[in-house]
């Protein structure tokens, strides 16, 4: 009896310790702190954001008031120049001078597609990069309520307006004020509203982006689910005056380096999985010898010598439920209604599939990657490059030679296109979209005009003659990343007509073979078993056993 | 009337029908893992298939002590005598019921193409499919041990698949060879029970 009072207090006492001491004050108002318990500033109280604003600009400036450098750190960025010469083959790369096989280019649409600059005004070029008040600081930092509309180079609606045009949808006008004084750190939601919709809708472009990564649950992406790591997109993506880790253009593909320790100054990217786990990660659990293990950690250790981590650990993209484009044609855009107006068709799930202003889609979930070697390099075929209409242009290619250490395997979204090209002149033509204008493609449906305007814009030559070419595009797949126990399993490669297959300069055992090895083995198998058993016929038709045996 | 004589003792009976099963599932997974069909999963055949070569290193190790504390390794020495005999009775004399031409007792229970066939078993395959084996095994310490620079996976895997087909097929042709006894049972009864009966 006081054995069991003694127990019962015991418990009472550690479990009232383990609540006093076990958690900080915040984990009662659920996981990570908030903006409020974690900033040393609280932005409402600030009379210079109060207002009124009549427009981004003067928040800006206001912003500037004490985050002096802020805007020239900004300024110093692709999110500001989109503007970029590969180091390795002097190639202008960069949104500015780009192409894709989706929307194709952005000279001529600017005032639409440059919703997604971080800055204000940018409508053609005569916009000035040098001033300060240009850089919107509020789109990365709003915490909600902060929408830049496309069709206003930048800005976001100061009064009512209805989007998209005849939609019957509104747009109220936004509350500067109240965004200003809500400002904190960038959230997933302030890096989604663009990178989630590239290419004109969510999910559209990357595959392995889209808005089911703003709450995703563990098994979507183990790193940014609230019931993982919880974390936002800057946890990885780290910043540095404003200077953002990684690029598709130019990213790290190989980083057999260990984790960075805090204080290390090796100029690496911050990035990588590696950069926190390290190139040997997989350990084996304690107390139990590797040969138990169905992976043994230093097998699966040296496959990171050949493959990313992504290459295993992402089964599948566009797995949140959000469809991604894997073709567009573009040659089928502009038919329309008998009344002449524009339609759109869509799926049994009500994604779009086909629209008059932009052409057919075909669209992709849980797609299984391609594979392939990558060492970080990628050349673009630009407006200035002479293509061959005869075969599919590659609009990018991704570099690298089996078995460089510099290259791994990676898993890749491979997007098919078909996009308007000058047969004259034989390079690919950006067309005039967007913007509403007596030439623009999506009011006009007049591919003549459009090409035109575009050509013109971009200040490429224009014969006159065009036609649709089938073009490709690659992109890197490295984020929804899945738990471990939702990895690639061994089969899915080691098999023939698996994952790999096709994938040259490693040996997959299970994929490869030597066939005139197996045929010789096969055969003197096959042999040695005819053999044996016409013996065993010739002895039962011979009796000689049998007599033995009576 | 037949006499009995106590042939095979109980370790080595242990030792042959463990290693027989080690044998089997190594070459059900071994084949598994090079590709030739899917049973157990790529992964679990691999892990069955280190774990099965552990096993037989062991047994191998203490079978190796007792072939040298017993003296029974001197089974395996080699001799070309009366091979011509033994070859000839298993092309014409088995057929008509020839008497074998091979009396075995406790010190030769093996006739002499068994001890050729053994002793390729032991000085060939056996090297073969270890060597490459064991480098197969740890593929992953290549670098560490600088071997990366001289050795291929692609090759590694060539020499213990040629390895394999060869265990395969010393495996059909002793299976095979297990029913030319006396009965086609009685060879196998032997091996179990330890008892060889005796036929004039």
């Amino acid at each position: 009896m006081r054995g069991k009072t003694g127990i019962a207090a015991a418990l009472g006492l550690a479990g009232a310790l383990l609540l006093a001491a076990g958690a900080p004050a915040w984990a009662s108002s659920g996981g990570t702190p908030g903006k409020a318990e974690k900033s040393t500033a609280d932005h409402t109280v600030f009379k210079e954001l109060q207002g009124p604003f009549a427009s981004g600009e003067e928040v800006t400036q206001a912003c500037l008031k004490c985050h002096t450098n802020a805007a020239r750190q900004v300024m110093s960025t692709r999110h500001w120049t989109w503007d970029y010469v590969n180091p390795d083959t002097g190639q202008p790369l960069g949104k500015k001078t780009m192409l894709n096989g989706f929307c194709i280019g952005d000279r001529s649409n600017e005032a639409f597609c440059q919703s997604c600059h971080v800055g204000y005004g940018w409508k053609d070029a005569s916009f000035d990069f040098s001033s300060e008040k240009n850089v919107d600081c509020l789109v990365c930092h709003h915490d909600g309520d902060y929408v830049k509309v496309p069709g206003l180079a930048g800005h976001p609606a100061y009064e009512r307006i209805e989007y998209p045009a005849r939609s019957g949808k509104f747009i109220g006008p936004v509350d500067l004020p109240k965004v200003a004084a809500g400002i904190g750190k960038t959230r997933r939601e302030n890096c989604g509203s663009c990178h989630y919709y590239g290419g004109g809708g969510d999910g559209v472009k990357h595959g392995d982006l889209d808005s089911s990564l703003n709450a995703p649950p563990r098994a979507l992406d183990v790193h940014m689910s609230p019931a993982g790591g919880n974390f936002s997109c800057a946890t990885c993506h780290r910043s540095d005056g404003h200077a953002l880790a990684g690029s598709r253009i130019a990213p790290t593909a190989a980083d057999p380096h260990g984790p960075i320790v805090r204080g290390e100054n090796s100029g690496r990217n911050p990035a990588t999985c590696q950069a926190c786990h390290g190139d040997t990660p997989h350990a084996s659990r304690p107390g139990r010898p590797d040969a138990l293990h169905v992976h043994s950690p230093e097998l699966l250790n040296a496959h990171a010598r050949t493959l990313a981590c992504q290459s295993c650990h992402i089964p599948a993209f566009a797995r949140g439920g959000v469809p991604t484009k894997m073709s567009w044609d573009w040659s089928t855009a502009g038919q329309l209604t008998p009344e002449g107006t524009p339609f759109q068709k869509k799926d049994e799930h009500g994604h779009v599939i086909y629209d008059s202003k932009k052409g057919d889609f075909g669209l992709g979930r849980n797609v299984e990657p391609e594979y392939a070697w990558f060492d970080g390099k990628v050349s673009y075929t630009l407006l200035t490059d002479t293509i061959d209409p005869s075969r599919r242009v590659a609009i990018n290619t991704f570099h690298g030679t089996p078995g460089d250490p510099q290259a791994r395997i990676w898993p890749i979204k491979r997007f098919i296109g078909k996009q308007p090209y000058d047969t004259e002149h034989r390079t690919l033509l950006v067309p005039h979209t967007a913007v509403k204008d007596d030439t623009a493609f999506w009011y006009n449906f007049d591919w003549p005009k459009a090409l035109k305007a575009g050509a013109e814009a971009n200040g490429s030559p224009f014969s006159g003659k065009f036609d649709f070419v089938q073009t490709e595009m690659l992109w890197p797949i490295t984020h929804m990343v899945a738990p471990a126990e939702a990895a690639v399993g061994c089969q899915e490669c080691h098999r023939q007509n698996g994952r790999l297959e096709g994938v040259p300069g490693i040996y997959v055992p299970g994929r490869d073979r030597h066939a005139n090895l197996d045929l010789i083995g096969r055969t003197l198998a096959g042999l040695t078993l005819a053999v044996s058993l016409l013996h065993g016929l010739l002895r039962i038709l011979g009796g000689g056993s049998r007599r033995n045996q009576a | 009337m037949s006499t009995r004589i106590y042939l095979y003792k109980r370790f080595e009976r242990f030792w042959h029908w463990s290693q027989a099963a080690l044998i089997v599932t190594m070459m059900l997974s071994g084949f598994e893992v090079h590709g030739s069909y899917i049973l157990f999963g790529f992964g679990e055949a691999v892990r069955i298939h280190t774990l099965a070569a552990w096993s037989l290193l062991t047994l191998w190790a203490f079978t190796i002590v007792w072939q040298f504390t017993t003296g029974e390794w001197r089974q395996y020495l080699p001799t070309l005598r009366r091979v011509d005999a033994m070859v000839k009775y298993y092309v014409t004399g088995i057929f008509s019921d020839a008497p074998h031409p091979f009396r075995k007792t406790t010190a030769h229970k093996h006739n002499p193409l068994q001890r050729l066939a053994y002793l390729g078993f032991l000085a060939v395959m056996s090297p073969v499919i270890w060597g490459s084996g064991l480098l197969y095994l740890f593929h992953a310490q290549w670098p560490a041990f600088g071997l990366d620079r001289h050795l291929s996976l692609e090759w590694v895997a060539f020499v213990h698949t040629a390895g394999a087909f060869m265990i395969l097929v010393f495996f059909i042709a002793h299976v095979y060879m297990t029913t030319t006894g006396h009965t086609p049972f009685a060879h196998i009864r032997s091996m179990i029970t330890g008892w060889e009966e005796e036929h004039p």
